[in-house]
């Protein structure tokens, strides 16, 4: 079954991520769609994540479909214009990918190259309309396509962001523009994501709750001061700087966040950066 | 010298939507010269919105409308007509529009696109930037230039990277330009302008046409080239 099949037949749906290599070296991402396989129902590939230059979001989720593991094709709008955008949308369906998921993207001086000239001639809800556009036969300039493309489209919201309402605002424009699921950005707080999807309900359309495994009480503390939209409660800090086993600590929480917030959404997209091999443990964890 | 061409009038009549009651300020800078915000067209406008029914609370034509210190202290005699309005119709560049827009409490419509700048970008400007886009979408956004205020230029809203009202790229110093525009059009009980922004941004307009490619110093150089 399909990712939208899955969604729509009301399974608490499971999906993960993969970054592609820093290089041609593909040992790695291929031991870890291994573990993921069968006991995830997709997996996504980030493009270029945090701006930095890797190996193409594309090509990964093709080498996902040779082992059988759906894939979903991550795209940003910071490298590629409105013509480069559509024709790999194009190619995503060639190739038989299906689910895209529209971001706009980490803007390029937080990466690898900040010298770059960054693009954004499209944003995430511009390159949700152009898939649809591309769906209706059509492409941005109007022009007929010959065939047309199926997709199922996805975006990203941020639950924790302070205020939320800019975040709401959009996602409705994203669920407008096209969108069929979301996956949000990390939360490490069921009761603001309850009281988010309260509002994000009344859009109608499944999202899947984003966990981003813990190592460290200091990559949680990292992550308060540095990235948008997370916040880990003083609480989990705590937990995490007195355990001793880091590792089982992590695993433990995901896990438990997982079970607290699943009553509220219809899946759950885990964000292990670094730490694939472990989501099978998580999951394990958490009876799903 | 920033150029400037009047909107299709029904575009801005459509900005007008709901509003009975306008004030107008005009530019006697850039705006005089491309007889965008001059009197005369400004008087010229006050007739045509009075002919489609609009009250017009009152006018200003000021010097530059690029330096809000000015602005603020010529619009001064005019708050009570100000008051009166439902909101502000500017007739000039994106850069005096952003001004006026931080200057009142109202909304804040742009008359006119910004399409070249044939020299400094504004006279007098202060924080305002325009991005001479061509297409000016101040309307939208109460007055606050996505384009040149977000650093993605995003036109769509936030995106992930806005923490604190801040941006994450210069964090320290850079605020969000979409959460300016959200706190300003939330102030103003319109957020519903969000949500009307055209999604795809057309940059085929930011080419600015040949026949204002074509300054008078340009000329000079074809005619010494022949020579």
């Amino acid at each position: 079954m399909s990712l939208r099949e899955k969604l729509k037949s009301g399974k608490f749906v499971v999906t993960a991520e993969i970054g592609p290599a820093k290089g041609v070296d593909i040992h790695e991402f291929n031991e870890n769609a291994e573990l993921l396989k069968g006991r995830i129902d997709a997996v996504n590939c980030t493009d270029q994540q945090s701006a930095v230059m890797r190996l193409g979001s594309l090509v990964a989720c093709h080498l996902l479909k040779q082992k059988g593991i759906e894939p979903v094709f991550q795209m940003t709008c910071r490298d590629r214009n409105r013509i480069a955008l559509q024709s790999d949308l194009l190619s995503a369906y060639v190739m038989g990918v299906e689910n895209v998921l529209c971001l706009t993207g980490d803007y390029v001086t937080l990466g690898d190259h900040p010298d770059a000239k960054p693009v954004f001639d499209l944003d995430s809800v511009s390159l949700l309309y152009a898939a649809r556009q591309l769906e209706q036969g059509k492409d941005l300039a109007g022009k007929e396509l010959k065939g047309t493309p199926k997709f199922f489209l996805g975006a990203c919201v941020t639950p924790g962001a302070d205020p939320v309402e800019p975040q709401l605002i959009k996602m409705e424009r994203k669920v407008k523009a096209g969108a069929q699921f979301f996956q949000t950005q990390a939360i490490y707080e069921p009761k603001t994501f309850e009281a988010f999807m309260k509002e994000a309900k009344k859009f109608g359309v499944p999202v899947l709750v984003g966990i981003v495994v813990l190592r460290s009480a200091a990559m949680a503390k990292f992550m308060n001061k540095n990235v948008a939209g997370i916040h880990v409660p003083d609480e989990l800090i705590d937990e995490m700087d007195k355990a001793d086993n880091k590792l089982q600590k992590g695993i433990e929480i995901a896990a438990r966040l997982i079970n607290e917030m699943k009553s509220m959404c219809q899946g759950t997209h885990v964000m292990a950066i670094g730490l694939e091999s472990k989501v099978p443990a998580i999951l394990d964890a958490t009876k799903l | 010298m920033i150029i400037s061409e009047l909107k299709p009038f029904p575009e801005i009549l459509g900005y007008l939507d709901g509003d009975k009651k306008v004030f107008i300020v005009g530019c006697k800078g850039c705006a005089q010269v491309c007889q965008t915000g001059d009197e005369p067209q400004v008087l010229e406008m006050k007739q045509k919105l009075e002919e489609e029914g609009k009250t017009i609370t009152g006018y200003c034509v000021i010097d530059f409308l690029c330096d809000k210190a000015l602005v603020k202290t010529r619009l001064f005699p005019h708050e009570d007509e100000i008051d009166a309005a439902d909101s502000l119709l500017v007739m000039t560049c994106g850069i005096g529009v952003q001004a006026t827009a931080a200057v009142v409490n109202k909304l804040v419509h742009p008359a006119a696109n910004t399409i070249n700048v044939g020299g400094a970008s504004g006279e007098w400007r202060g924080s305002e930037r325009c991005r001479e886009c061509g297409d000016c979408v101040l309307d939208l956004t109460g007055g606050i230039c996505p384009l040149t205020a977000c650093t993605k230029w995003l036109i769509n809203g936030p995106c992930g990277g806005t923490k604190n009202g801040k941006c994450e790229v210069e964090p320290d110093v850079r605020d969000c330009g979409w959460h300016l525009i959200y706190e300003r059009l939330k102030k103003l009980g319109r957020l519903d302008k969000m949500q009307t922004m055209p999604i795809v941004k057309n940059y085929a307009k930011m080419q600015p046409p040949k026949h204002l490619r074509s300054t008078i110093m340009w000329a000079l150089e074809q005619q010494e080239t022949k020579v």
